[in-house]
């Protein structure tokens, strides 16, 4: 799946935050969308290429896609049915 | 639930097959297991470098939708006191690992004014690099209703009373806290 096709919901910056805040963040995020919704984070955290799919894993929700922009990371996380 | 289909026709019902059926199981056993759901960890040290890793994991164990204590004991009631900032520090001293500026010999490390130096060090490296700041990790566990512990034993050897604490915390001993651990499969003693 390529970015131009993913309905973004929301978008949130946790560009220049380190662990375990952009998780934290996000897990904050999420929890105002609704099922089936998209939430796009941005991230400088190189940890986050490890943590943010374990993250989606354990909580039910589904990741996307990601990729490198070079200066930052970029997700898409579905919003899953259990959370 | 076996499937009507193995029942008609026991034949069906290969090695493969009922192995295929014993996983599925098994991984519906797994999420239902409540023990994966919750995590109790012990914070037992009172240093500024030993207040994070209690408080990132359980805060990350909570965000990743687990029920997360913290049992905080002996020095790492410092953590929970009103004063954390004042009371959390670090000291170079006896610390081979702790990045200085110069190597230093041990002694020079113990004279007066080392430890603040090497804790304003740490307080703005960890600045510099964005670390979240405890009183952030703080807010953010109870933020995301982390149950935070205060032993009522070391308390008492050491002279607290709750008032000293900050809100929110509760008070128990070891029972409570093996009480919560035996229904959790991440236990850890930070």
């Amino acid at each position: 799946m390529t970015e131009t096709q993913i309905d973004v919901t929301q978008e949130l910056d946790a560009r220049g935050l380190l662990c375990p805040m952009p998780v934290i963040k996000i897990a904050k995020a999420m929890k105002a969308l609704a099922p089936g919704q998209v939430l796009k984070l941005l991230a400088t955290d190189r940890g986050s290429i490890a943590d943010i799919p374990a993250w989606a894993e354990s909580t039910g929700n589904e990741l996307l896609d990601w990729h490198d922009e070079g200066d930052f990371l970029v997700f898409f996380v579905r919003k899953g049915q259990e959370t | 639930m076996l499937d009507e289909k193995y029942v008609t026709d026991p034949t069906a019902l290969t090695e493969e097959t009922v192995r295929a059926i014993v996983q599925e199981e098994l991984e519906q056993a797994r999420k239902r297991d409540p023990a994966g759901k919750k995590a109790a960890f012990i914070a037992s040290k009172g240093t500024l470098d030993w207040a994070y890793p209690p408080l990132i994991l359980a805060t990350t164990a909570a965000a990743s939708g687990m029920d997360a204590s913290i049992f905080f004991t002996f020095y790492g009631l410092n953590i929970i006191h009103k004063d954390f900032e004042q009371m959390l520090k670090v000291s170079p001293l006896g610390n081979p690992a702790m990045p200085m500026p110069v190597t230093m010999p041990n002694f020079v490390l113990g004279l007066p004014g080392m430890g603040p130096m090497a804790t304003h060090m740490m307080k703005s490296k960890f600045a510099g690099k964005n670390v979240a700041p405890i009183s952030e990790l703080l807010e953010s566990a109870q933020d995301l209703s982390v149950r935070l512990i205060a032993c009522q034993m070391t308390m008492d050897v050491f002279g607290y009373a709750q008032e000293d604490f900050i809100d929110g915390v509760e008070f128990a001993g070891a029972a409570a806290f093996l009480a919560e651990a035996r229904q959790a499969h991440v236990t850890l003693f930070v």
